[in-house]
């Protein structure tokens, strides 16, 4: 260092050197793992996990003379040096994964109609390209729009530079590497058979590394933030972060064969086995889907309304309702099976108590537009938020409704349960997504505005068309399969074969399919637009006034 | 910045005086219909709980839960479901059991029941190869026609359900083999064609000419002793009829040749060994009233 007087100091810190140490061991392991296992999927993923690791240091290095050439980023108007580096990596990686799950979905949807697309192909058989769209869905697409917009936000709203140096790119770039690993895992055959809890033992150890360094970088943005208050969307933020940390380590508990193989055995069993996996799955729902995205609604939806939230009150109380509630309400899942009466009674009682403490998000969100009601009309960004909110007051309520056991009775096991997912996914968690992203890229990259409102409208009206296809071909589907599998004659035998009720779905799987493939194209349209603002460029005629801007945008916004 | 009272300009509502980001939140109360909504659910819980089975408790060193006021019990509920429907049932299933087919099949009673239950077990158990109508497919059966190779009657059908066709489980089950001419050599390939040709003038489907005249004695030869003279079959050996126009395997000539080659030897489970002997009653009932039972 002593060579380079007149250059910037660089980077090289002692933690630096300190995760560059981790790395060489995590690549030593990595490479004794491959040395020593018989299984090609293991001696490829540790592979993956070699590459990561010399990638990683490679990248460390790099960052250091990069930063000695280069000055830093200026600050933000408001004078703080924001780390926005890892949130461009995360909302790019969002909208890749995202269109690769939708794809996958769109291909599954297909295979469900017309089977002959399985091609016979055991990494393309539906078996394993489901858990694949769920998983890309969920945690790529869902995952990385949570991961960049909560770094974002605690940002702006504790008006102080994210905590740790090297954390947050490891926090981005060790998720992508879970995510590798877990979507070539599926398609090679390995899963350890839990739904929406896929991956194997070794790639939910690298995941719990990965997010208990989310964990901590959350945590210590929060300690030194320079605001009195932490604002609610953080509180979403964080509850999602430490419930999930939670469900991940007691669902996925499980003993490897050994330590070069890639199958283990999960420590549950039997009835506690399922009501831990739903226990898991349903909260997975609930603080990924629901309390995640929360946090984005309370922070894009009045940024973008230029609007105060509507009220405080309801925002704390029902914040505490939906986290107290939430976690109780999974035995709905599990209704009518070996599960004890009363277990499947406190799960249904919770999740009609949930209804009201999940529309708090939805007046809080819907009202905070009050006053500015006319922005549906003009900015399709907006609209797309709202109708986003409008989804998740349906699949919320809808949720409840469900969760009786006199309705479950029909619904369960049926393509209502698709529908709702997808009126929550696609309808609530897409378009909250969609429109959060709108606002953070002319931001993040420093854009006036977006390339094209033009398009983000055509991707509105376009996914919208999608989703009610979608669902509506669920729910006649699925009411029908419910009703045509609980047809008994005078005789008390069934009226209709398992295999009538496959034929009679046909043509709703057809109508999913279509919409499912509008939606596809609604995000490819996104892409576009993306790529173009990221390029700097505007669409013809749609130069307009700057867009808003507060104080935690850098300040070379407004004179661009 | 923060924590300054300020009023908002458009609904005249204080704000709480907290601003992050620019973001300011009202001061509003929360509203009165969703704190009662809200209220109402909780209080539907507890009626449902004090109703119904719900809490885990510690009760006399033991773990228990509150049974609820009116002592319900799902398994309670679907094993007296089950036992009502099944005592209507029983009267009929007992007679079902007793008889023996033909009487059966003269009771209008007892045959309302068989068809509905035969109905039922086949559209779970059968109609996975047979098809929903037991229309068939390549290699598998239709069973609406009269076109049967082990046998068409009440009696027939039974044994074939019961014991199955060449299921090695079954000591009972209908079994013969044909011989792969070509692929165990028995027979040339440039013989295999010429049977082929025979075989497919039998049904009116090809001309006769001068390699199905040289096939017609081959297959007299190798043919006959199962298939019978002009290919007719025979259900004793469960030899199919190739003098008429339905082909399991296909009637094209490519199929017709490879089942000549290779033979074919398609399986059926011995569903004896699966369901009820009642079952099996109900569903040889239903498919000899398919339409094609002699």
């Amino acid at each position: 260092m002593a060579a380079s007087k007149e250059a910037a100091p660089g980077t090289l810190t002692a933690a630096s050197f300190g995760v560059g140490g981790l790395f060489v061991v995590g690549a030593l392991i990595s490479m004794f793992i491959a040395a020593g296992t018989h299984d090609g999927v293991m001696t490829f993923h540790a592979t993956l996990f070699i590459l990561f690791f010399v990638l990683g240091i490679f990248a460390i290095g790099k960052r250091h003379f990069d930063a000695q050439e280069n000055p830093p980023e200026p600050p933000a108007r408001d004078g703080i040096a924001y780390h926005d580096g890892p949130i461009r990596v995360a909302t790019i990686a969002a909208l890749f994964w995202g269109i690769a799950g939708f794809l996958a979905g769109l291909v599954i949807a297909l295979q469900l109609a017309f089977p002959v697309l399985n091609f016979d192909l055991a990494f393309l058989n539906f078996g394993r390209l489901r858990p694949l769209h769920t998983s890309a869905v969920i945690f790529a697409f869902g995952g990385n729009a949570l991961i960049a917009t909560s770094l974002y936000v605690v940002q702006r709203t504790c008006k102080t530079r994210i905590a740790g140096d090297l954390a947050p790119w490891f926090v981005v770039w060790g998720y992508q590497l879970f995510i590798v690993l877990a979507a070539t895992g599926y398609l090679l055959g390995v899963t350890q058979g839990k739904e929406y809890a896929e991956p194997e033992w070794y790639v939910d150890l690298w995941l719990t590394i990965v997010w208990v360094t989310y964990l901590l970088v959350f945590l210590f943005t929060l300690a030194k933030r320079k605001e009195p208050h932490i604002y609610v969307a953080n509180w979403f933020y964080l509850a999602f972060i430490v419930t999930i940390a939670m469900l991940h380590l007691v669902n996925n508990a499980a003993v490897p064969v050994s330590l070069t193989s890639p199958k283990s055995y999960i420590i549950w069993s039997g009835v506690q086995d399922a009501l831990i996996q739903w226990w898991y799955g349903h909260n997975a729902v609930g603080f990924f889907l629901t309390a995640g995205f929360l946090g984005m609604m309370y922070y894009f939806v009045p940024k973008r309304a230029e609007r105060p939230v509507y009220s405080y009150r309801l925002s704390i109380v029902h914040f505490w309702a939906l986290i107290f509630l939430y976690i109780w309400a999974g035995p709905h899942h599990l209704h009518y099976t070996a599960l004890p009466d009363w277990a499947q009674t406190l799960g249904m009682t919770f999740s009609i108590m949930l209804w009201m403490p999940s529309w708090g998000g939805m007046i809080n969100g819907l009202m905070t537009l009050s006053g500015a009601w006319d922005k549906l009309r003009t900015d399709p960004v907006i609209r797309m938020l709202v109708v986003s909110i409008a989804f998740y007051g349906m699949s919320t309520f809808e949720g409840p409704v469900m969760s009786i056991k006199a309705v479950n009775s029909l619904s369960h096991y049926t393509d209502w349960t698709i529908g709702h997912v997808h009126s929550g996914a696609l309808g609530w968690v897409g378009f909250v997504t969609f429109g959060a992203i709108y606002c953070l890229v002319p931001w993040l990259w420093n854009r006036k505005q977006l390339y094209s409102l033009a398009l983000v409208n055509w991707h509105f009206w376009i996914a919208t068309l999608g989703i009610v296809l979608y669902i509506t071909a669920m729910w006649v589907s699925g009411i029908l399969q419910g009703l045509m599998w609980r047809a008994y004659d005078s005789l008390g035998f069934l009226e209709y074969s398992f295999v009538e009720s496959v034929e009679a779905m046909h043509p709703f799987y057809v109508i999913r399919a279509i919409g499912g493939g509008l939606f596809l194209i609604g995000a490819l349209i996104m892409a576009y637009n993306i790529y173009m603002t990221i390029q700097g460029h505007v669409r013809e005629g749609e130069a307009m006034e700057p867009a808003p801007a507060g104080d935690g945008q850098l300040a070379a916004v407004g004179a661009k | 910045m923060t924590d300054t009272k300020h009023t908002d300009d458009v609904t005249g509502v204080d704000t709480t005086g907290h601003q992050w980001d620019d973001i300011r939140e009202l001061n509003n109360p929360l509203p009165k219909w969703w704190v009662y909504t809200f209220y109402a659910s909780i209080v539907w819980s507890v009626v449902y709980w004090i109703v119904m089975p719900a809490w885990p408790i510690f009760m006399n060193g033991a773990w228990t839960y509150t049974g609820g006021v009116i002592g319900y019990d799902q398994r309670v509920v679907v094993e007296n479901d089950i036992a009502e429907v099944a005592a209507g049932r029983q009267i009929f299933l007992d007679q079902i059991s007793a008889q023996d087919l033909p009487t059966i099949q003269q009771n209008a009673e007892l045959m309302e029941v068989a068809l509905a239950g035969g109905r039922a077990a086949f559209g779970d158990n059968c109609a996975p190869c047979h098809g929903s109508g037991a229309q068939g497919s390549t290699g598998f059966p239709n069973l609406n026609d009269d076109d049967w190779i082990w046998g068409g009657s009440l009696e027939d059908i039974h044994v074939t359900l019961k014991h199955g066709i060449r299921w090695e489980a079954d000591d009972d089950t209908r079994f013969n083999e044909m011989p792969r001419y070509l692929t165990d050599e028995i027979l040339t390939a440039d013989q295999v064609s010429d049977v082929t040709d025979y075989v497919l003038t039998l049904s009116g489907t090809a001309e006769i000419t001068e390699a199905s005249t040289r096939g017609s004695e081959i297959f007299a030869r190798e043919c006959t002793a199962c298939h019978m003279d002009g290919g007719i079959g025979n259900r004793e050996l469960g030899a199919p009829n190739l003098a008429d126009a339905i082909w399991l395997y296909g009637s094209d000539r490519a199929s017709v040749y490879e089942s000549v080659a290779n033979a074919r030897a398609g399986q059926m489970p011995a569903w004896g060994d699966r369901l009820d002997p009642v079952t099996v009653k109900q569903l040889a009932l239903y498919v000899h009233a398919l339409g094609g039972g002699e």
